[in-house]
């Protein structure tokens, strides 16, 4: 038994490992874009008019998969808060007292990491970095804030607030598109302004901003969740 | 041909902190093990030109993924002494 299931496993692994082959003998580089790809790079800058390709690709060109992104996201942290889901004000024990250095470092850091993310999102059709990017370092900040005052208790009220307007401002401006532009999420609601400037771009820096605080506010959300079941009912 | 080299040594270092992760007795040091790893892709990220890339690896990988695994790591430590 124990051999026959080895040489069926055998079996599958060369199997793969022949079609790979075949793929890596076949394989030679491009010297030119395909199709799509260089339609992006040649007509990107006419029509979308941010500075950042990346971003006028993830915002506008591929804005729907952006979405669906968030929804994941979102997903993932309506069902760890559905599992982690603990009784209201659990934490009777109270956790250790943060450090003086921690907490007087937190009070210099936070302000200055949030300043940074707020700037990563904001200008996401400029420089590189985005909605998600910002939003991952507003959740960093949000750890060190919640690591320096341990103590105290943090409602879910802002997040959630926070997380719903942003994400159904996201989809309103999305519908807004198809009536007053090309499509879904076209980005030429009003006029692209100056190139480079930060209010350029149409919709994207809004949407980008939107995307930011929404993915913030759900990592946060998460983070939050796995800090609320510390210290439950032990010591 | 410096960019070379340092890709290199940050390669190195990021299989070394594989192994560690892996097979480190203690816990708490390989996370961070695996925490050294995304802190260090995200540099040869940047040189490799790919700096959206590079900030979500260095904020996900390196700070809030290290963090949601030390909340796991402490509450399942707090499980084991209750039983």
């Amino acid at each position: 038994m124990k051999i026959l299931r080895s040489s069926a496993l055998l079996i599958v692994v060369g199997f793969m490992a022949w079609m790979m082959f075949n793929l890596y003998v076949t394989y030679d580089s491009r010297t030119e874009l395909n199709d799509v790809a260089a339609y992006y790079a040649e007509e990107g800058l006419s029509e979308v008019g941010a500075a950042n390709l990346v971003t006028s690709i993830v915002v506008t060109y591929r804005g729907l998969d952006t979405l669906g992104e968030v929804t994941i996201l979102f997903l993932t942290a309506a069902i760890i808060g559905l599992l982690l889901k603990t009784e209201k004000g659990t934490r009777t024990t109270p956790v250790r007292e943060s450090s003086e250095f921690l907490m007087t470092g937190a009070r210099i850091l936070i302000p200055v990491i949030t300043m940074i993310g707020v700037y990563i999102f904001i200008n996401g059709h400029l420089s590189p970095g985005g909605g998600f990017q910002g939003g991952a370092i507003l959740a960093s900040t949000f750890i060190l804030l919640l690591m320096s005052i341990s103590n105290k208790k943090i409602g879910h009220r802002l997040l959630d607030y926070t997380e719903a307007i942003s994400g159904l401002s996201f989809i309103l401006i999305g519908v807004l598109g198809i009536i007053l532009a090309a499509g879904f999420l076209d980005n030429k609601i009003f006029s692209l302004g100056t190139f480079g400037t930060l209010l350029s771009a149409g919709t994207i820096p809004i949407i980008y901003s939107l995307v930011g605080l929404k993915v913030g506010a759900e990592l946060s959300n998460i983070i939050l969740e796995f800090n609320q079941i510390q210290g439950d009912e032990d010591h | 041909m410096i960019h070379v080299i340092i890709i290199i040594l940050l390669s190195v270092v990021m299989i070394v902190m594989a192994f560690v992760a892996i097979h480190h007795k203690n816990l708490q040091v390989a996370v961070i093990a695996s925490g050294i790893i995304s802190l260090f892709a995200s540099v040869i990220y940047i040189f490799l030109a790919a700096p959206d890339v590079a900030i979500t690896e260095a904020s996900i990988g390196s700070v809030i993924t290290v963090s949601i695994f030390f909340y796991v790591l402490n509450k399942i430590r707090h499980e084991d002494i209750k039983k």
